[in-house]
């Protein structure tokens, strides 16, 4: 149960100006794509929810697929994010 | 609806809540100084850290709300899914690393990092506190509903006891004992979910659910003539009298018992069953025209939930796969409920509860349920509640207290982001099931027409006894993970922000984590207060009412501090405090608190729509940067996060 060991002291992180300025421009980069797909649901729900009984697919209808397609969209970009920021003191992917 | 209590549920509860305060105990025997009741020291490993995101925000409202919004009313529920975790990516990518960088034990410090201002410390305190005895009051409301099916207890019993249990916990380990809690609580609910769903596909879709259950309720009858009611032998139609007139009901009275059966006439002008609740003047309670009761001469509501027409015209489909399930569901015809409320003409009133028979295509669509109705209408300003509640529940996430201080029981930034990354996907996956739990509960045949919070619960009983009781203990623990959360996020606010900060109080260590657990117990007593006070309103609409008040009071100054250089302690003090008055007023003066808060007319409601999201975070950004602007001479600049 290492992680319990709440009476451990904590350390100062080491800060890179740059590593933060990059980590944080790919945060908004990302937030940007999920946002266009977050508010092209809103916009198809409140003004076209006709629209979303459609099921091009045959199967589950555009409400279900683009609801599920944001839960799956959320945490690809969150891996995305993972696998593109820096490391402060390395200068590479964490 | 009358639940009566089983001894193998009543077991496995107490081993549960009785395992979980131990846990508490031994942890709290640990945790001495208030790094360590605070923020668990900071030495949380990021894995556990992320499944306790999991457990710290899957509450009542995910579990229990969203499932009974769905089995109520259809795809509806599941939009507060999308906007739950949608909200995660704005803590990800814009506020995770930075308040872990800029804080220490609440989010107020990571506000007033840079100013070191008494104002800040002032209103972030006062914000933590208002949106969690908000948050609070659903989480409360969810525990009586628990309780009531699982120990026969009435509603107001669940509450005092959840509250007991859980400001016990906070108050005996601070940050360990919560976080412990919250990791086994997201992990056991996500597995017996999963669990759940394989069991709802296997049992497919059913005309007549007692086949798949003896649990579930019998199919209650439709399209009647008239006639073979009203001509019925040794019945007397009665009148439209006082609230009945011009009603779509037929009232008989069998007149060798004196039984009044009531039936709603439908749009094809033959009759459907219904089920009544009647408060006598007295207060005496009639189920369907008997005294409610299970005894001889009583009566109840009948469970109900299934589907009246299958494609295909089968009267069972047997195991679906998950998207043979939601398909079946869109072609598939389902008895929905309605109610209404009519004053007899002697002093009673009754409560009717009528057949709504729902085709798929309408309720797996936005707008089935009384609160997005109106995305369906042609009017633009009828959108603007939902892109609120939207836009709220966006902008909520990374507002919540509870949840930002627990980006410091890490340690460091990276940890920051991996545990956030891994609480997205537990929260993620937990929330593409619960379509699937809704959507079995809806036709599970056991659902209490009463209480949409109790549908999950009511699932799992269609089941089985056992699984009925491990959903409800992990339902329990769901309540005590996210109620401790809260309790010690608005005790660190009293007394590391106001007593330490503001009001300049020397404490020593022990004396500030002794201040913070009065704090709990106080809070905890508030929150038992307005669990009982709020006890009828859906647990889900509660939480939205929340994320608008954390968004408006909290997102613009920490977004703002974070992007924007010129930002001052004056621009972030007054965005805080007007955010948070703006959206809490907005609410108190909307449609939906003079209906189901003040019992008065909702058209009498002073402001357009019931979610303020939509006018007050634009509202706390325009504030922060007016006053910034204004106050800007002679302030340090900060520096940019």
């Amino acid at each position: 149960m290492a992680g319990l060991d709440f009476k451990a002291p904590v350390t100062r992180e080491r800060e890179d100006a740059d590593v933060v300025a990059h980590n944080t421009r790919m945060g908004v980069i990302l937030l940007t794509v999920y946002v266009v797909f977050y508010g092209g649901f809103m916009a198809f729900s409140a003004f076209w929810p006709a629209a979303m009984a459609n099921a091009p697919l045959g199967g589950p209808n555009v409400a279900v697929l683009y609801g599920f397609g944001l839960i799956v969209l959320a945490l690809v970009l969150a891996l995305v994010y993972m696998k593109v920021c820096r490391k402060s003191g390395q200068g590479n992917a964490a | 609806m009358i639940h009566e209590a089983s001894l193998l549920s009543v077991l496995v509860f107490l081993v549960f809540a009785g395992a979980v305060v131990g846990l508490s105990f031994y942890l709290g025997s640990r945790a001495k100084s208030a790094s360590g009741y605070f923020a668990a020291g900071g030495g949380i490993h990021w894995a556990v850290n992320g499944v306790a995101f999991a457990g710290d925000y899957l509450s009542a409202a995910s579990f229990l709300g969203i499932c009974g919004m769905i089995a109520f009313y259809g795809y509806d529920g599941f939009l507060y899914s999308i906007g739950y975790l949608a909200g995660w990516i704005v803590a990800l990518f814009v506020i995770a690393e930075p308040l872990k960088r800029l804080g220490r034990y609440t989010f107020a410090d990571a506000l007033d990092n840079q100013f070191n201002s008494r104002g800040i410390k002032l209103a972030a305190a006062i914000s933590t506190l208002v949106v969690s005895c908000f948050y609070l009051i659903p989480q409360m409301v969810g525990a009586g509903a628990l309780v009531q099916p699982l120990l026969g207890f009435p509603h107001y019993v669940g509450v005092i006891l959840v509250g007991c249990i859980v400001t016990l916990i906070v108050m005996t380990a601070g940050m360990v004992s919560t976080t412990w809690v919250q990791f086994i609580k997201g992990s056991l609910l996500v597995v017996l979910c999963a669990i759940m769903t394989v069991l709802i596909l296997l049992r497919g879709v059913n005309t007549n659910p007692r086949e798949t259950s003896e649990k579930a309720g019998a199919v209650l009858q439709r399209s009647v003539s008239v006639a073979s009611v009203v001509e019925a032998a040794g019945v007397t139609v009665l009148p439209e009298d006082a609230g009945w007139a011009g009603k779509p009901y037929v009232r008989v009275r069998n007149t060798g018992t004196g039984v009044v059966t009531i039936w709603r006439k439908d749009a094809d002008g033959l009759l459907s069953e219904t089920q009544t609740i009647t408060v006598l003047p007295g207060g005496a309670k009639l189920a369907n025209g008997l005294p409610q009761g299970r005894g001889a001469g009583q009566d109840d509501l009948t469970p109900v939930g299934y589907a009246s027409k299958l494609p295909g015209g089968v009267a069972k489909t047997g195991p679906l796969g998950p998207v043979a399930f939601i398909s079946t569901l869109q072609e598939s015809e389902v008895i929905l409920w309605g109610n209404e409320k009519i004053a007899g003409a002697d002093g009673s009133s009754t409560t009717i509860y009528f057949q709504k028979p729902t085709h798929g295509s309408d309720f797996m669509t936005p707008g089935s349920s009384p609160t997005f109705r109106k995305v369906r209408s042609s009017k633009p300003s009828d959108k603007l509640d939902f892109l609120s509640l939207m836009l709220a529940l966006f902008c909520g996430t990374a507002s919540l207290p509870h949840i930002l201080i627990r980006y410091y029981t890490v340690k460091d930034q990276i940890s920051a982001r991996k545990s956030t990354v891994v609480g997205i996907a537990a929260i993620g996956f937990f929330y593409v099931l619960t379509l699937f739990l809704g959507l079995g509960a809806m036709t599970s045949g056991t659902l209490d027409v009463t209480d949409s919070n109790m549908a999950a619960p009511l699932l799992a009983r269609s089941f089985n006894e056992l699984l009925f009781a491990m959903i409800s203990a992990v339902a329990f623990t769901t309540v005590l993970g996210t109620v401790s959360g809260l309790i010690m996020a608005a005790s660190g606010a009293v007394a590391h922000d106001l007593m330490t900060n503001f009001l300049k109080i020397k404490l020593d260590e022990f004396q500030k984590v002794r201040a913070a657990k009065i704090a709990a117990l106080c809070v905890g007593v508030v929150a038992m207060g307005l669990g009982i006070a709020f006890s009828r309103m859906n647990v889900n609409f509660l939480v939205g009412w929340a994320f608008n008040i954390a968004a408006s009071a909290n997102l613009p100054s920490l977004v703002m501090l974070l992007f924007w250089k010129r930002t001052t302690k004056e621009g972030i003090t007054a965005s805080i405090f007007v955010g948070m008055i703006s959206s809490l007023g907005w609410i108190l003066l909307s449609a939906q608190a003079f209906k189901d808060v003040y019992g008065l007319d909702p058209e009498s409601a002073l402001v357009p729509f019931s979610q303020p999201a939509i006018v007050t975070i634009p509202l706390g950004f325009l504030v922060l940067v007016l006053v910034s602007l204004m106050t800007r001479r002679g302030a340090p600049a900060p520096a940019q996060a």
